[in-house]
């Protein structure tokens, strides 16, 4: 005891476990995010390079030749419109239901597992439930298959957020509510929403980043277009398939484009996500 | 002070409360006097929150609460089945323990609830909200920044917005579940005086844990244990000669 600090066997062999684990943990963290830098990297090197005014002006361009997206640029936008239009509603209601009105009935606990399932079901199965259920009939691919495809994924998204996000707002605030004599669904639409609004505006938003990168549910859908389409009966270019489809391709052009695509995406998603951030940060104050 | 001046607002007779199978309320018998302010005293779980959460049927929200017995306003039973849920919580108003302003401006704070019942032209609206803010003593204080949010009020402004929210669809009686408990001793006196101010106008039924709030602001006092009310009197004589030891030894602080 006299002199002070003697560093026991015990001690420095924690020490040492100590060292040892934080440096693991270290190198996780690098090798990850040491990935993740390399996979941007790259995307903006090839993807800046590819990117011009082309780009955005004209269609996709035969093998061998320059051009641009605008075609499949086009596409996304009107098929992840469609997506959301009808997806977020119903999403948003379904949500509702879960976290107001069906708490703890049987239904509501059978329809949050479904939900759950349909949350990870993967997205090519749900293209060929599209084509199934709408390519199939018609007789042809088209862009409104495509959107519901995506509507499709949007659903579980949105819904799982509104639920979650309504289930934040405190009891009391309800209570007070119902306290003036208003009705239920005058107290949810007014008072509860009004109070939830930035978290489910988010859950659209991460909705929409998550379809914007979807390429398996268009492939039996919306297949493909290479030439400008606005109508949505008809077959309809898209960033993901245009990608998947040039990328695999021998052609110099294809590829520049394919880089192109991809940083665009890159890009969306990345606005949407920040976005989303600041929106749930935001919430707080 | 004659029964005839001070008609029965309000008539508990019989009630007997349950959550699931729990009997919180056990045959509760008494009156709200008609522009009086009745207090409810007793210690947590005494059931006095749960009486006032039955005067306005806020229970209903709960799918396994539920109440036996009769409550009068007015003489009409409200715990019938048909008695409409919106009208009667708009005639019996409720301040609840934590301000709970509307995520919306103050002015739409006052609006709302009024909007609800009344379509009213803006000017009309604008001096309702004035006379709800002004009621509630808060016109003074927010009358530069109606269109800014409700939250962003301090706690003892917030209670008073929604007090002026309360008064504002025009209720007969106002519920009040601890409204100071939340608030500093500052907001805590605004809100009493108002509290002995509205009584010229309302019915007043008031929930707390503070004994000298309820002898500064009451007129009536009941107090409460374990599901029954022991005494139920003047405020005056509950706090100078009270009948029951019980009642005697909470108020001077010798229970338990």
């Amino acid at each position: 005891m006299a002199d002070g600090y003697v560093v026991s066997n015990k001690y420095s062999g924690r020490y040492r476990g100590n060292q040892i684990w934080m440096s693991l943990c270290m190198a996780a963290t690098f090798i990850g995010l040491g990935m993740l830098a390399l996979i941007l990297g790259a995307l903006f090197w090839k993807g800046f390079a590819g990117l011009n005014v082309a780009v955005f002006t004209q269609m996709t361009p035969p093998p061998g030749s320059s051009g641009g997206l605008l075609n499949p640029i086009v596409g996304s936008l009107i098929m992840t419109v469609i997506g959301v239009i009808i997806g977020t509603p119903l999403g948003i209601m379904a949500g509702t239901y879960l976290a107001e009105y069906g708490q703890h009935s049987r239904l509501a606990s059978v329809v949050r597992f479904i939900n759950d399932i349909l949350l990870s079901a993967p997205s090519i199965v749900i293209g060929l439930f599209i084509y199934e259920l709408v390519v199939r009939p018609a007789g042809h691919f088209s862009g409104i298959a495509g959107g519901l495809a995506l509507a499709i994924i949007v659903i579980p998204v949105v819904l799982r957020t509104t639920e979650d996000m309504l289930r934040l707002v405190p009891v009391q605030l309800r209570e007070a509510a119902f306290a003036l004599g208003m009705p239920r669904s005058f107290v949810i639409r007014r008072v509860v929403y009004s109070a939830a609004k930035a978290g489910m505006i988010t859950g659209v938003l991460l909705a929409v980043a998550r379809i914007s990168g979807e390429t398996a549910p268009l492939l039996f859908t919306a297949l493909n277009n290479q030439f400008f389409s606005a109508n949505i009966n008809q077959p309809m270019a898209s960033l993901p398939v245009v990608i998947f489809q040039f990328a695999g391709s021998p052609y110099k052009e294809w590829q520049d484009l394919a880089w192109a695509g991809a940083l665009l995406i890159t890009l969306t998603v990345l606005a949407l996500s920040t976005a989303a951030r600041a929106l749930s940060t935001s919430r707080k104050k | 002070m004659s029964v005839a001046a001070h008609p029965e607002k309000v008539t508990v007779r019989d009630l007997k409360f349950f959550y699931g199978s729990n009997l919180a309320l056990k045959n509760i018998n008494l009156p709200l006097y008609d522009h009086k302010v009745t207090a409810f005293i007793g210690p947590s779980g005494c059931g006095k929150s749960t009486l006032l959460r039955v005067l306005n049927r806020m229970y209903d929200l709960y799918p396994k609460q539920r109440a036996e017995g009769e409550v009068l306003l007015d003489g009409k039973n409200i715990l019938d089945k048909n008695q409409d849920l919106n009208v009667l919580r708009a005639r019996i108003g409720m301040v609840f323990q934590k301000p709970t302003p509307f995520p919306m401006s103050i002015y739409d704070n006052i609006a709302f609830g009024i909007r609800l019942y009344e379509d009213l032209p803006k000017s009309e609206m604008d001096g309702r909200v004035e006379t709800a803010l002004r009621g509630a003593a808060l016109w003074e204080e927010v009358k530069d920044k109606l269109n800014a949010s409700g939250l962003s009020l301090s706690g003892g402004q917030q209670q008073r917005l929604c007090i002026a929210r309360s008064v504002a669809v025009k209720p007969d009686v106002i519920l009040f579940d601890e409204p100071c408990s939340a608030l500093d001793p500052i907001s805590t006196a605004k809100v009493e005086e108002l509290i002995d101010e509205l009584k010229t106008r309302y019915t007043i039924a008031i929930v707390t844990h503070n004994m000298q709030q309820a002898a500064r602001v009451s007129d009536y006092t009941a107090f409460m244990y374990l599901g029954e009310l022991i005494e139920y009197d003047e405020t005056s004589r509950i706090f100078t000669s009270p009948k029951q030891q019980q009642t005697q030894d909470y108020i001077t602080g010798r229970f338990g």
